[in-house]
């Protein structure tokens, strides 16, 4: 028992290991600009532009919820109209990025270690090494960098849509105020909230493409090795983004109050 | 020339290879044989720097290149190309961007220019006009002449084979066995063949080694290494099964 635990503290210290040497090679690579244009916009339309609907339909319904809510809440102590703000900061500063996070690496992040995993089991990535091709430079810096591109952008939509199904439900379900609604949203919601979502989101999008690429690259082999690498990149890349947000949410909130 | 210096293995508790030495010169053809698991293909890899040794050197060309790290190898690995077992292709590519995979990445070519060398390469290896289709829609004998192709469009010094006719019917080995001949006297590359196929190891060799019990157990030309009566030898060449060993 003792050696079985002693066995798994050294494994998890090894692959945390692992784990930092990838992202040192990963950053290496991207500062020195070996990313295939090709290939970096490809990994864009597949993390961005195919993750359009699920992130639209969560954001809209995460705004409708929301501004559901606050109402009831408010309309108990008469600030109907401020419902909005509350959404407004709400959706730009958290549920934005990290609903956006969390929806990507359900999709992406299971994609990406499965494909990875697949070449990992056929030899494809030995085939790769063989043909004078760095793993990281070919397929993991062009994700990472989509994933800092492509997350950002999902996350303005998001929050865009979100708004915009808050508002329709709040004034022309709930009958809120339009225009004093409108205002306090806007009055109330900074540039720099938004620029938290989008930091945030910008993060997101980095660790969602390591990890995948980290658990893809390292499963075990055989089937049952690319299923489990599957399910941890989910898995560990939304609890990421969720422990990670509690310290962003800390610097950044402390940073903008210096502002 | 490719040289291994008591390369020694492991894989957890289990050794693999156990101060293996030998040297293959420049334009050579050497078929490394020996029964299943007993460490072709991790010898082979260690050639290229897929693997590394627990010790021992290998050097390329004088060079050892057991302590360069991933970046420093794709110099040396270009050098090479590699023929995998399942051929290694990659599926989301057609089979023309397989083969111009290499040259895309490495050589400063017009499109025109990429084009015409896949076409050359897909010609030599018997498959003229495959350019658009994709490896899913091949057979497996077609798989390892694309991948043959993929190793050889850039024309590499070395051409390592780990068990290139292994699952293909007679014909089809023998097709490839052919190819690599064809390949060897076209391009003068130095030949490495993993294989458990005598007739693979007689025709393609110029010289045969043995691994038996984590070592080089026997080497020489094929015609001697045919007509040696060490029993190991006989019995592997044979293929007769240990009489002492229980099948149930």
């Amino acid at each position: 028992m003792i050696y079985s635990a002693k066995q798994r503290v050294t494994e998890s210290l090894a692959g945390l290991g692992r784990f930092t040497w990838l992202a040192k090679e990963a950053l290496a690579s991207l500062v020195t600009f070996k990313v295939a244009w090709r290939d970096l916009l490809y990994q864009v339309y597949f993390i961005g532009v195919k993750s359009q609907a699920v992130v639209l339909v969560t954001g809209a319904f995460t705004g409708m919820v929301l501004a559901a809510q606050t109402y009831y809440q408010f309309h108990k102590v008469k600030m109907d109209t401020a419902t909005l703000a509350v959404v407004g900061v709400s959706l730009c500063d958290e549920l934005g990025p990290v609903l956006t996070g969390l929806m990507v690496a359900g999709r992406v992040g299971a994609a990406i270690a499965a494909e990875l995993g697949t070449m990992r089991v056929t030899e494809q990535i030995d085939a790769l090494r063989t043909l004078a091709t760095h793993p990281v430079d070919y397929l993991v810096v062009p994700r990472i960098a989509a994933g800092h591109i492509a997350l950002p952008l999902l996350t303005i939509e998001s929050i865009c849509v979100g708004i915009g199904a808050s508002y329709l439900v709040g004034v022309y379900l709930l009958g809120i105020d339009a225009t004093y609604s409108w205002v306090n949203m806007l009055r109330y919601t900074h540039d720099v909230d938004v620029m938290i979502g989008l930091i945030k989101a910008f993060v997101y999008g980095g660790l969602i493409a390591l990890i995948s690429c980290y658990k893809g690259l390292t499963c075990r082999l055989g089937a049952e090795g690319v299923g489990r690498a599957t399910t941890e990149a989910a898995v560990y890349s939304s609890i990421t983004i969720l422990i990670t947000n509690f310290f962003l949410t800390l610097v950044l909130g402390k940073i903008a109050s210096l502002l | 020339m490719i040289e291994a210096r008591n390369l020694k293995k492991g894989f957890g508790t289990q050794p693999v290879l156990d101060g293996v030495s030998f040297r293959i010169e420049n334009g050579e053809s050497v078929a490394i044989i020996g029964r299943s698991g007993c460490g072709k293909s991790v010898l082979l890899k260690h050639l290229i720097g897929l693997l590394q040794p627990d010790a021992g050197e290998v050097l390329i060309d004088s060079e050892n290149i057991v302590p360069m790290n991933e970046r420093q190898l794709l110099r040396v690995r270009r050098k090479f190309g590699m023929v995998f077992q399942g051929s290694a292709l990659f599926d989301s590519m057609t089979v023309a961007e397989n083969v111009a995979f290499g040259l895309r990445r490495h050589e400063h070519l017009t499109e025109t220019e990429i084009a015409r060398r896949v076409a050359e390469t897909l010609e030599m290896v018997d498959l003229p006009g495959t350019e658009t289709k994709n490896p899913a829609e091949l057979s497996g004998g077609m798989r390892k002449r694309v991948g043959l192709a993929r190793a050889i469009v850039y024309e590499p010094q070395i051409v390592l084979y780990d068990e290139p006719t292994t699952g293909l019917d007679p014909i089809m080995s023998d097709s490839i066995d052919q190819l690599m001949l064809r390949v060897r006297d076209r391009l003068k590359v130095t030949t490495v063949v993993v294989t458990h196929d005598m007739r693979t190891a007689r025709r393609v060799g110029q010289r045969v080694l043995m691994m038996h019990d984590k070592k080089i157990y026997a080497s020489g030309a094929p015609d001697d290494f045919f007509a040696s009566r060490d029993p190991v030898v006989r019995q592997f060449i044979d293929g007769v099964a240990d009489p002492k060993e229980t099948p149930f």
